[in-house]
């Protein structure tokens, strides 16, 4: 197997140039699990480890491939959820199930060594031990591709979610602050894009006018993007659309963030194969190429990132990525930028400049027409907000636009391009896809 | 319930030992003269690792923006619910920035744009930290 410690994958940089395996590699299938709330602690066929052979089997039908034919498996093994302290916690300590749960890998966490054993992927050359998030791994795979380490590709992306408060335990139960805590724990700050996204945005409010509650009609068709996505918590939980008077009405977590403006941890996984071009013409479905990926990684100047860094950091990111895909904001017909915590996402929209949004112009543009239906289908997908923390429906949405398979949710603008993400202002990635090669 | 402590490490030592001694000590570089908190291993700004020491600033600055916790993770401040925390930038370089309670400020009067000094507070045996209070 390919050693990848070494792999200089990544596009994080200006001055690239036009990404030199663009449209020549594709993503050909994708599958998702049911969304749970949270793993239920006992049903062993709906373990994360379950779940994400689940999305892979669905993933593999999708594009019409065989496990014999998977020679790459990208799976992230560190985004749980629940009562832990953090993203890479365990479960508990207590007695472990018979195999293949005789450990943590499959039941709270699923790596890819567990993948390939569970699926007996008997031909993969390419599986990284450590890899990134969704956002960074969609970037891995098509450049992994691209460099021939691989041709047919897994991306999972499991998502847990176990019983209690969210992060009430582990280290912020704890009675001292170590590491980088120390600088943010003392005043209330247990760290998250919560914290890291609302003070920019109240600068944001303050310097372009507006207030907090402008983010309702953003919040508010998401959800109806959501409630339109067949696979997603809301629409498989009957769960009821969000209204104005829900969002003005709901409790603040960090005022003015409300409880609406964040995501629900759900238990979940996704997976898409990537492959080549030339594959993905001979596969089941209609080829949705990979015009570029692009990453990103900025140290914040000091305690807290403030609205002048996460602009720049966000210009940043545009700039390379219009470059690496030869497109240019007009070009981009699909866009389903991340939403996590609704505060973060009109920093992306802005610096794409998606539909002539431009600095300031957020809040007037989610007031005007932004669902499917219109001139100006912002987010089409319904993010996590509308589809619970799964950090997949970006792409999912993406790709169903393109193939023009997005049912109620299929834009009536052009959908021949696409860009999409999974990432924070500061660190992530972005992926443009195409639905021709060039 | 108290708030949560630090736990200094061998980076941040020499900081909250100036903490504990009522002084603001940040990390200064000799090189290029920029300030740096939290401390680094490196100047962020020109990457010199020999340069980095310790200058103590006077702890003005003002409030730029401000939250209040009200449903928070963190189990010692629970009962503290709901608080006050405020950005304040330092009025020797802006670009470094601190949280703060604001102790004395009540919940949701944060005046944004005061000027704010720095005072320390117990919230262990024998570990200060440093809080900024408004100061007109």
């Amino acid at each position: 197997m390919t050693a990848q410690s070494q792999y200089r994958w990544r596009r994080d940089k200006e001055g690239l140039g036009v990404w030199e395996h663009r449209g020549k590699v594709a993503v050909a299938g994708y599958g998702h699990s049911p969304v749970d709330r949270r793993w239920d602690e006992t049903s062993m066929d709906q373990t994360l480890g379950a779940y994400s052979i689940l999305a892979c089997q669905k993933a593999m039908a999708d594009a019409g491939v065989t496990p014999d034919q998977i020679d790459g498996v990208i799976c992230c093994p560190t985004t749980i959820a629940g009562a832990s302290g953090g993203a890479a916690s365990n479960w508990a300590p207590r007695p472990f199930f018979d195999p293949p749960y005789d450990s943590e890998w499959g039941l709270t966490r699923v790596n890819a060594q567990w993948l390939i054993k569970q699926m007996n992927l008997r031909n993969v050359k390419y599986a990284p031990a450590s890899a990134p998030t969704i956002g960074e791994m969609v970037g891995m795979a098509s450049q992994a591709v691209g460099d021939g380490l691989c041709t047919t590709c897994l991306v999972i992306y499991p998502t847990g979610n176990l019983t209690g408060r969210y992060r009430r335990g582990g280290e912020n139960a704890e009675d001292y602050a170590k590491g980088e805590r120390q600088w943010t724990v003392p005043w209330g700050n247990h760290g998250g894009n919560d914290f890291i996204n609302i003070f920019p945005h109240n600068e944001y409010c303050l310097k372009y006018g507006g207030a907090h509650d402008d983010l309702a009609p953003f919040v508010i068709n998401q959800h109806r993007n959501g409630l339109m996505t067949p696979w997603g918590f809301n629409a498989t939980h009957d769960v009821p659309q969000l209204t104005l008077e829900d969002y003005v009405t709901s409790r603040y977590i960090l005022n003015p963030l409300r409880l609406w403006d964040c995501d629900r941890p759900v238990n979940a996984s996704a997976a898409y194969l990537f492959t080549t071009a030339d594959r993905a013409r001979e596969m089941q479905q209609p080829p949705v190429y990979v015009l570029n990926h692009s990453q990103h990684n900025f140290k914040q100047r000091s305690t807290q990132p403030m609205l002048d860094e996460i602009e720049t950091w966000t210009d940043f990111a545009a700039r390379q990525m219009y470059e690496g895909s030869g497109l240019s904001a007009g070009d981009v017909d699909i866009f389903n930028p991340y939403d996590g915590y609704s505060t973060m996402t009109q920093f992306y929209l802005e610096a794409f400049q998606w539909h002539g949004v431009k600095r300031g112009d957020a809040f007037a543009f989610y007031a005007d027409d932004i669902r499917v239906e219109g001139p100006h289908p912002f987010s089409s997908g319904g993010g996590n907000l509308g589809n619970g923390r799964t950090r997949t429906s970006m792409y999912t949405d993406s790709i169903e636009q393109l193939r023009g398979t997005a049912g109620r949710r299929q834009v009536k603008v052009r959908a021949e391009t696409a860009l999409c993400a999974f990432t924070t202002p500061s660190s992530g990635g972005w992926l443009m896809l195409g639905k021709y090669p060039s | 319930m108290p708030k949560v402590i630090p736990a200094p490490d061998e980076l941040s030592k020499p900081f909250w030992d100036g903490v504990n001694k009522k002084r603001l000590l940040l990390q200064n570089c000799a090189a290029c003269d920029a300030y740096q908190y939290p401390p680094r291993e490196t100047c962020a700004t020109c990457g010199s690792v020999e340069s980095l020491g310790w200058k103590e600033v006077r702890g003005r600055g003002h409030i730029s923006s401000y939250i209040v916790i009200e449903d928070g993770r963190l189990d010692r401040r629970m009962p503290d619910q709901p608080y006050n925390l405020a950005v304040v930038t330092l009025d020797e370089d802006p670009g470094i920035n601190f949280y703060s309670n604001l102790p004395g400020t009540p919940v949701h009067q944060v005046p944004v744009g005061a000027a704010v000094e720095v005072f320390f507070e117990e919230v262990g045996p024998g570990q200060l930290i440093h809080e900024w209070r408004v100061t007109r």
